[in-house]
């Protein structure tokens, strides 16, 4: 039974694993889970990952959630390059410090951005609030500043002088408002140069394969094919964004 | 110059990291620093980390912030036992799974009553009941997650030995514990668990960890536990701000 991986695109920790798995020619069945269709909630996926989040992993018996968790075991399951996630003990804590700290730095407030800008005004069919926006913007500004002008001041990646996990899991989360029309590079040079950089080294092809779903306008008949979830998704949205 | 650990016991993530050292007599100079006295906001610590946060490990000239990264960091330059952090690639995944959920289900919910009971009432900082209800829900859905999924049948969170991720629970949920949330009360299999870790540090270590965070709702009560200097206001109306 080969390798399964529960992924929904949209997501950026799914957009990581999916982009790590292909660049290191991992084989895998891609099992996708439509996170707007609810199928994260369903009994069947529940049974993989009962947390009911994506991503997830199925490697034979052995079930496994949580993206660090899984790009961490692919790394070393399949002995990715040592650059991924290094053996010297002072640079791969780097890499462990940037992935714990990207859980509420990056992830949280980037997403918040992506969800006032999207999600809510596609489910809801009101347009984007602008005051909301700007305050969510607001919110992932010091963790750009910092990686702008702090991380990135002293070295080309995140973590150490080469590309890593960090650069993978970082690049995904940017590129989730990036996807939808917020520029949030525009102020940080060194910030849009490693972005570039990142790409570069993934490969072009790769990362638009992976960012395709996030990058095209969503389809307007989703909101009205469940009206009643896409009213219980707003009520959700509107109260983690408030 | 020997390792240095920027700690407050206050704080759930530096309480892991001082356990983690002490159980496992890793040599270290406690710099202790007070968040209610202001000093993530001084100079000085600024020099430490930029970001201003606790806990960080200073070794000769290599600082490290992230209690989950400093204790793998710790587990693996000591070669601690293998169960705090199992060589095994099944067996590490699980703590990573859990470390994982931790970073955004528990961390930042366990450590609201704090806020909410002691330190918002301090400074007069006003905090919408709301708020308060939302973050119980909150760590209902968390306790039940941490017992269905994490412990199940099994003696600790990721397996049959005591791991990190033991550790770093277990910190946070003292923290509401302190201030008289009973968490524990109707979760049997839960307070088991607390049981067996408490029982894994043994007292005295459990005493000296804990003492402060243990007194502060007496100190608040009988008006003995120091109000925060003003420099720290404003980083306290942020924290609180913060609450979902």
């Amino acid at each position: 039974m080969p390798l399964e991986l529960f992924l929904d695109l949209y997501s950026p920790p799914c957009r990581a694993i999916y982009i790590f798995a292909r660049k290191n020619g991992i084989p895998f069945e891609l099992r996708p889970v439509e996170l707007g269709r609810g199928e994260h909630l369903k009994p069947e996926f529940l049974k993989v990952n009962p947390l009911g989040k994506v991503p997830a992993l199925k490697d034979g018996d052995f079930l496994l959630a949580e993206s660090v968790a899984i790009l961490l075991y692919l790394n070393r399951k399949y002995q990715a390059a040592a650059h991924w996630y290094p053996t010297e003990l002072q640079a791969r804590a780097r890499v462990d410090e940037y992935l714990a700290w990207q859980h509420t730095a990056i992830q949280l407030p980037a997403t918040n951005v992506y969800l006032c800008k999207s999600l809510l005004p596609h489910f809801s069919g009101q347009p984007v609030d602008p005051v909301r926006l700007d305050r969510l913007l607001g919110k992932l500004k010091p963790a750009l500043r910092h990686l702008d002008q702090e991380v990135l001041a002293t070295k080309p990646f995140l973590a150490t002088e080469q590309l890593s996990l960090a650069d993978l899991m970082a690049f995904t989360e940017l590129m989730q408002p990036t996807a939808v029309g917020c520029d949030i590079f525009q102020d940080w040079p060194r910030l849009a140069a490693w972005r570039a950089r990142v790409e570069a080294a993934l490969g072009p092809e790769l990362v638009q394969d992976a960012h395709r779903l996030v990058l095209q306008p969503r389809d307007p008949r989703d909101a009205q094919r469940d009206p009643k979830l896409a009213q219980e998704l707003v009520q959700r949205l509107l109260e983690r964004l408030s | 110059m020997g390792l240095e650990l920027y700690l407050d016991l206050l704080s759930q993530p530096c309480r892991a990291v001082y356990i983690f050292a002490k159980k496992n007599g890793i040599p270290f100079k406690l710099c202790t620093t007070e968040v209610f006295k202001g000093q993530l906001q001084s100079k000085e610590f600024f020099q430490i980390n930029m970001l201003r946060k606790i806990p960080v490990l200073k070794d000769g000239d290599f600082i490290l912030t992230e209690s989950s990264a400093i204790l793998i960091y710790l587990s693996s330059k000591y070669q601690t036992a293998d169960h705090w952090y199992p060589a095994d690639l099944q067996a590490r995944a699980r703590v990573h799974e859990y470390l994982g959920w931790h970073a955004d289900c528990i961390r930042g919910t366990f450590g609201v009553p704090l806020w909410t009971q002691v330190i918002a009432p301090l400074t007069g900082a006003h905090v919408p009941e709301e708020k308060v209800e939302r973050n119980k829900t909150a760590m209902d859905r968390a306790l039940q997650q941490l017992e269905d999924k994490f412990l199940g049948d099994q003696a600790f969170l990721t397996g049959q030995q005591m791991s990190l991720a033991d550790l770093m629970a277990f910190e946070e949920l003292m923290q509401p514990v302190a201030v008289g949330y009973d968490l524990f009360e109707g979760r049997p299999k839960l307070a088991a668990w607390r049981e067996r870790v408490e029982a894994f540090l043994g007292s005295d270590l459990f005493q000296e960890t804990h003492g402060p965070i243990l007194n502060i709702l007496e100190q608040a009560v009988n008006k003995k536990f120091p109000k925060p200097s003003p420099e720290v206001y404003p980083y306290i109306l942020l924290r609180i701000s913060r609450i979902p």
